[in-house]
């Protein structure tokens, strides 16, 4: 018992809560109790893809949580290393594969900033539609898969029905619906099609609507508020601690949000806000969700509103893109957090050394201690809340 | 009409219409259990906005029987270091009682194959508590984490239904003055009102015990997919797994008999033959269970163990007290 006692002060439970921790067979001299370890993953239904997480658990409470990530590794950074500037962005898609289209332009604004390019203007609102319908389109499966993970099936499957409709446009625009490969250095490789601007336009109230609905059906359920209330809650010191970025920064209190802080592209034309929790738990991180879903929505339709008619979507760009030696980074506020591109270059026409600041590995360091003196219960609804995605941890 | 029920059990005759009467009842145990697997998945998909099973059979209809025949040719897997004897004997353990309780439960008004049991009530809790033995067993022999944890849970969660739910039949039985399901209904006729009006507490207890002991969402803990994988189940394949589902679905449609038979009249309505009433009544709550399936995310561990001892429980007791003070002044 004296050593449950220990492990669990080592641990920074707080004394009022050790005796809820404490397990009453320790105290009988003729039961013999140890600690277990639990292996969740990789091939568990909740961990988002292939993670493996250790759980080192005593009757329910979880004592330590040690993340295994590297099972999606491809190596993307070092392949890069042998790749020109534009064949790297189709690898960007299959970093963050809900939002590659995010990927695509954080690679594109930095060797854009490199290089110093001017980029149409029709290209610029292009972009930026299609960046804020995909941030919608990955918040959406967030929140399916974060409600299916605490139970709950159907709204897994309502999430998918607005999805669709965000995936087919991009699949009209691109030719893809996953790995889209859109978005090229000084602007986009494709102009809409005709109608496809008003079929966005047509998206935008339906959209609305449904943030309504989920709203009416998921905020308020009791059950709901029951397991993420309170559970999983840091503060702003510790989210900053850690690099924390995205929601999982903001959702404590701070705002924080690259869109404002940094204006990147033309989005210093646009009004929106940046939406804030209070107390920094799981509730926050899936509302945040909600709140930014509705002011990609506003962004969106500023930018149906303000698009130039006609014009070129792909600047002046040489041939064979060199960036001048010397060392470039930009950030950008993507669907999970900062997501930046370090590129070193020699000044030639591949980088020397690319470093991706993946925003899914900075806010995945932060569950470890979130688990700690956990009940074993809660374990799935912090790990959801975190909202990772595997293959940009992994890279 | 031939008075089965009351005639000695083992005497020429009786004992082949019983043995007829079992394999009839099983029979249409079986096709409910199909049918309502199929119907789950259909009701669930249209809830979500998608079409359901359709490709087996027109509209899909043969989809569960193909299932059980992949269930039935798969290999009978029993994991290296599993307690064998027990992992092969918790599916059993678990679906005997299953079958049993659906003895009790009276069908229609005169049909030959309910034991007209005088603690029919008493009879059906009893067993049915002995399917946690099963799934216990099962969590604890596959020598699997997951299955372990789904096990103790599934045990502690049962085990703590149980109490409220036993409690919210006390009323039903003191109104009606008898264990016998048989004669609940035909007490429940005589009053002129089905006891969910005066038992309505008691019916709401109910409705959420069932619920929890059932398994189903909002307290599917036990085999929460995304937590524990499967749950207890999790090393089972072929028909000992299909064993543990059949378990599940015999339970839902005999507590949608026993809630139908202690609060909705049972098989008596106007018009419609009784064994329509009653299927009327019996899917009403399965649909139920589908709809709520569709409906809830899942309830934490602890918080369903201090919803059962803190909230069921308490209303359950006050439902009894206040039916017993009621029966004692108006008798």
């Amino acid at each position: 018992m004296a050593q449950t006692e220990e492990t669990l002060e080592r641990l920074g439970v707080p004394a009022d809560k050790l005796e809820h921790h404490r397990l009453r067979l320790d105290d009988d001299p003729d039961v013999r109790t140890e600690e277990m370890l639990l292996n969740v993953g990789p091939q568990h239904p909740s961990t988002h893809g292939v993670f493996r997480l250790l759980v080192k658990i005593r009757g329910e409470t979880i004592l330590d949580a040690e993340p295994v990530i590297g099972y999606l590794h491809r190596g993307t950074e070092k392949l890069a290393e042998d790749l020109q500037y534009t064949q790297i962005i189709p690898y960007t898609d299959r970093l963050d594969y809900l939002a590659a289209m995010l990927n695509n332009y954080a690679l594109c604004h930095t060797v854009e900033e490199a290089l110093g390019l001017e980029i149409p203007e029709r290209a610029e609102y292009l972009r930026v539609i299609v960046m804020e319908l995909q941030r919608i389109a990955s918040h959406l499966l967030f929140i399916g898969t974060y409600l299916l993970d605490l139970g709950a099936m159907s709204p897994f499957l309502y999430v998918f029905q607005e999805r669709e409709r965000i995936v087919q446009m991009f699949n009209k625009i691109c030719g893809a619906r996953l790995t889209y490969n859109y978005m090229r250095i000084g602007g986009v490789k494709w102009d809409a099609p005709p109608g496809w601007l008003d079929e966005v336009r047509a998206f935008v109230p339906f959209m609305k609507e449904r943030i309504k609905m989920y709203d009416d059906l998921i905020t308020g359920n009791e059950i709901f508020l029951n397991r993420t209330r309170g559970i999983g809650q840091y503060d702003t010191e510790t989210a900053l601690k850690y690099g924390l970025s995205g929601i999982n920064l903001r959702c404590t209190g701070f705002a924080w949000d690259l869109r404002r802080k940094k204006p990147y592209s033309i989005y210093d034309r646009f009004e929106f806000d940046i939406p804030v929790g209070t107390r920094g738990d799981c509730f926050d991180r899936y509302y945040l969700h909600l709140l930014e879903m509705q002011q990609s929505l506003r962004i969106v339709e500023q930018a149906l509103d303000q698009i130039p008619d006609s014009g070129p979507v792909l600047g002046k760009v040489p041939k064979l893109i060199r960036v001048p030696k010397g060392e470039y980074y930009s950030g950008i506020e993507g669907a999970r957090g900062e997501l930046g591109f370090y590129i070193v270059s020699d000044g030639k026409d591949k980088p020397y050394r690319l470093k991706i600041r993946k925003p899914s590995f900075v806010n995945l360091q932060l569950l470890p201690e979130l688990l700690r003196g956990q009940n074993i219960a809660n374990l799935i609804a912090i790990l959801g809340a975190v909202d990772i995605v595997l293959g940009e941890v992994d890279a | 009409m031939w008075d089965w029920q009351n005639a000695s059990p083992l005497t020429g005759l009786n004992f082949v219409a019983m043995v007829v009467g079992a394999v009839v009842v099983l029979a249409i145990g079986l096709g409910v259990v199909t049918y309502t697997i199929y119907a789950e998945r259909k009701v669930i998909g249209w809830m979500q906005g998608r079409i359901g099973p359709n490709r087996v059979g027109p509209f899909g209809l043969l989809q569960s029987i193909a299932d059980i025949v992949k269930l039935l040719i798969k290999e009978d897997v029993v994991p290296e270091r599993a307690d064998r004897v027990l992992f092969l004997l918790a599916p059993v353990i678990a679906f005997i009682p299953s079958f049993m309780v659906l003895a009790v439960i009276p069908f229609s008004a005169r049909h030959p194959f309910t034991a007209n049991l005088a603690v029919g009530a008493l009879y059906y809790i009893a067993l049915s508590a002995i399917t946690i033995h099963g799934v216990m067993l099962g969590g604890w022999a596959s020598n699997n984490k997951y299955a372990l944890i789904g096990g103790m849970r599934s045990a502690a969660q049962m085990l703590s239904y149980e109490v409220p739910l036993g409690l919210s039949l006390v009323g039903v039985i003191l109104m009606a003055g008898s264990l016998n399901l048989n004669d609940i209904v035909e007490a429940q006729a005589r009053s002129g009102w089905w006891y969910i009006v005066p038992q309505f507490l008691g019916f709401c207890v109910f409705l959420v015990a069932a619920t929890a002991e059932l398994n189903r969402t909002p307290f599917d803990l036990p085999e929460a997919e995304s937590e524990l994988v499967a749950g207890y189940h999790v090393e089972y394949t072929g028909f000992r797994f299909a064993f543990f589902m059949l378990t599940e679905y015999l339970y839902l449609f005999a507590m949608g008999g026993l809630m139908a038979t202690l609060f909705l009249g049972g098989w008596t309505g106007p018009w419609l033959p009784g064994w329509l009433w009653f299927a009327i009544k019996v899917f009403a709550f399965i649909f139920f269970q589908f709809w709520l399936r569709a409906t809830m995310p899942r309830i934490r561990v602890d918080q369903l163990m201090s919803f059962s001892w803190k909230v069921l429980l308490p209303l359950a007791l006050l439902n009894l007290v206040v039916t017993a003070v009621l029966k004692a002044f108006l008798s």
